[in-house]
């Protein structure tokens, strides 16, 4: 990989193929993904609905539903080989090693328990500590995620926070062991527009702060600028570009990417019709052939179609799938 | 919360008042003169007339539901026409039987369909849920009379182990915790623990399996919480809904074991009930319907409050 971590990464993908099995069909949704992550670097996976960046990410804590789902290829992440790790050294990972910031947190916090309940057992789970003990931690975490009168917010439930602090106690709960790696699945869809600015700035200082690696999925190229270090576009289940984020941003190299800053609004643009990519991704229980845009884009020809794209490196610390690239560059 | 349980046990007294108004009525419109039944057929007009007078039954509905409602907020049922005795005396014999039959009948019924429905919704899909909900069906299907019936040629007669029918040595009114007594109780309670069976297997899969679906499932398993952290979510999660229909169970079984209570036997209020009913012995039919609903009444309302302690969402205000 062109791109170099050093020589310890947090997280190395290589080849990671999952499959969804059902008696029906079987979905391909990723399909060869690899990269890898430094100690305190910050990823955004981008894509549309269906293009396999939530299942990528939660391959890299093995929470893929486990009765269909089939995982190929090779996921370390901290030293720990996540495809071959029995599920009980798994549950020992999983909140200690990596954990997840969900996208709905009214549904993904449990409405029954209480926010300091649901933190304290986290850390009584992988540390041992005694009631007392995880309580107070768990009020210095809902500081540390700003959460205003702590100490009362503890004994709420779910359902009596607003959306914005509900998803600061989800943080609380994921931040609880001090993971290596944070991953993200859309924080912020579910929230305000105002409200996600504040949470987005929460995740880029935290992560500065406590020295992690942070992963996280969107499809609003505005969360990916904020807070990313590098990104990577996402299309049918493969990193069809990838590379630094103000780079990316400004002069994306894939059709495809290209498409998807161009259907983004931008201030000044009023009046000016925004571009559209045509079509639809394709359905990833049928074999693709070539390239999986192919039948997309505006510069395909009948080149593209023999075989899937290599990965061409047009610029230091840049990827993309395409073999246009050159032409592009 | 204390005034919350307060202001619902107030609330609980025009449901009664209701209620007993209902018992009231039902046993009046109900066609058949009640003093037919202890005249005989050729007695003289002027003696029917006394005895309808002495049981107050010659006065207007309204003013009878007064006395009689009078009375029974003293704890007096009035006297059965059919033996003369109190009412209550007989009833507090057959209640205290009828509760340890469906209590005992709860008690194997709910266990057994929380265990199934729980390993049923769990494993949705699996053979153990088509095993379970198999079993469900069969449980709520089957009659119980009939069951019961099936079950005393097995065990009372070609095996010859349990005690076909009554409530042991003694009689009705003497119940002892003993063997001797427990046996004649295995049979009945088994019969009548069935449907509840069937009904909480089918509540608790379903609650259990919406529950797994649920997205805070994943975010335990992402905590790393193992399957015993999760099992207490899951089951704080799925108590109120049970409790909800174990409640209503428990209160069909108290009223609803007429059948099985006939069936074998067993002295307590549904069997009490089904000679009130054939004898037209009208204070004993009142009493017997009152106190069961009554029981259905708190019944309900000690779920009501159950669920509020479980779930924080229900309002308190």
């Amino acid at each position: 990989m062109p791109h170099d971590p050093g020589a310890n990464p947090l997280v190395e993908v290589r080849g990671l193929n999952v499959r969804f099995v059902s008696r029906d069909a079987t979905v391909k949704a990723v399909n060869g993904v690899d990269f890898t992550l430094a100690q305190n670097e910050s990823l955004c996976i981008l894509g549309e609905s269906g293009s396999g960046k939530s299942v990528t990410l939660r391959a890299l804590m093995r929470l893929n539903p486990p009765k269909k789902t089939v995982m190929e290829g090779a996921v370390r992440v901290g030293g720990h080989d996540i495809v071959a790790a029995p599920e009980k050294a798994m549950a020992d990972i999983r909140g200690r090693v990596v954990s997840m910031v969900f996208q709905e947190p009214m549904t993904a916090l449990d409405p029954v328990f209480t926010i300091g309940k649901q933190i304290a057992e986290t850390i009584i789970r992988h540390e041992g500590v005694s009631r007392a003990e995880a309580d107070r931690r768990a009020l210095g975490l809902l500081e540390l995620v700003q959460i205003p009168s702590a100490k009362r917010r503890l004994a709420a439930y779910p359902h009596e926070l607003s959306g914005g602090l509900r998803q600061r106690a989800m943080i609380a709960i994921a931040l609880s062991c001090r993971p290596k790696l944070l991953l993200a699945d859309e924080p912020t869809t579910a929230l305000d527009a105002t409200v996600q600015i504040q949470i987005l700035l929460l995740l880029r200082r935290l992560q500065q702060e406590l020295g992690m690696g942070v992963i996280f999925v969107t499809h609003d190229l505005g969360v990916a600028g904020e807070i990313a270090d590098r990104v990577a576009v996402m299309y049918a289940g493969r990193f069809i570009e990838e590379g630094p984020v103000a780079a990316l941003m400004r002069g994306p190299l894939h059709p495809y990417a290209r498409g998807l800053m161009g259907a983004t609004v931008h201030a000044g643009m009023r009046g000016t019709r925004l571009t559209t990519i045509p079509g639809a991704p394709p359905d990833l229980s049928r074999p693709v052939q070539g390239c999986a845009f192919a039948p997309r884009c505006p510069q395909a020809g009948e080149d593209c179609l023999p075989a899937m794209p290599e990965l061409r490196s047009p610029a230091p610390g840049r990827n993309v799938r395409c073999i246009r690239v050159d032409e592009a560059a | 919360m204390l005034s919350y349980i307060l202001r619902r046990v107030l609330y609980a007294v025009p449901i009664a008042l209701a209620v007993s108004l209902l018992c009231f009525l039902l046993v009046h419109i109900a066609p058949g003169d009640p003093v037919n039944a202890i005249v005989p057929a050729d007695a003289p007009q002027a003696v029917v007339d006394q005895i309808r007078a002495e049981y107050g039954l010659d006065k207007p509905l309204p003013v009878q539901f007064g006395l009689w409602l009078l009375k029974v907020v003293q704890g007096d049922l009035g006297r059965s026409l059919a033996t003369g005795r109190a009412v209550t005396d007989d009833l507090f014999v057959a209640v205290q039987n009828t509760l340890r039959l469906s209590l005992i009948a709860a008690a194997i019924g709910f266990a057994a369909g929380t265990l199934l429905g729980a390993i049923a919704g769990a494993f949705r899909g699996s053979w153990i849920d088509r095993v379970a909900v198999g079993l469900a069906a069969a449980g709520v299907s089957v009659p119980h009379y009939w069951l019961g019936m099936v079950l005393v040629i097995i065990f009372s007669v070609t095996v010859n182990v349990l005690p076909a029918m009554g409530a042991g040595p003694g009689g009705s009114g003497d119940w002892a915790w003993n063997w001797e007594h427990m046996r004649h109780l295995v049979l009945p309670a088994v019969t009548l623990s069935v449907i509840p069976m069937g009904i909480v297997t089918r509540t608790v899969r379903g609650i259990v399996a919406e529950i797994l679906n649920q997205d805070f499932v994943n975010t335990l398993r992402g905590k790393g919480l193992r399957r015993g952290g999760i099992l207490l979510h899951v089951a704080k999660n799925a108590a109120p809904g049970t409790l909800a229909i174990m409640g209503l169970q428990l209160g069909y079984l108290m009223g609803g074991s007429i059948l099985v209570e006939t069936v074998f036997s067993w002295p307590g209020t549904g069997f009490l009930l089904n000679s009130a009913i054939f004898q037209r012995d009208i204070p004993v039919l009142q009493g017997t319907i009152l106190v069961l609903a009554l029981f259905f009444v708190s019944l309900n309302l000690l779920v009501d409050l159950m669920q509020t302690a479980l779930d924080p969402r229900i309002k308190r205000a």
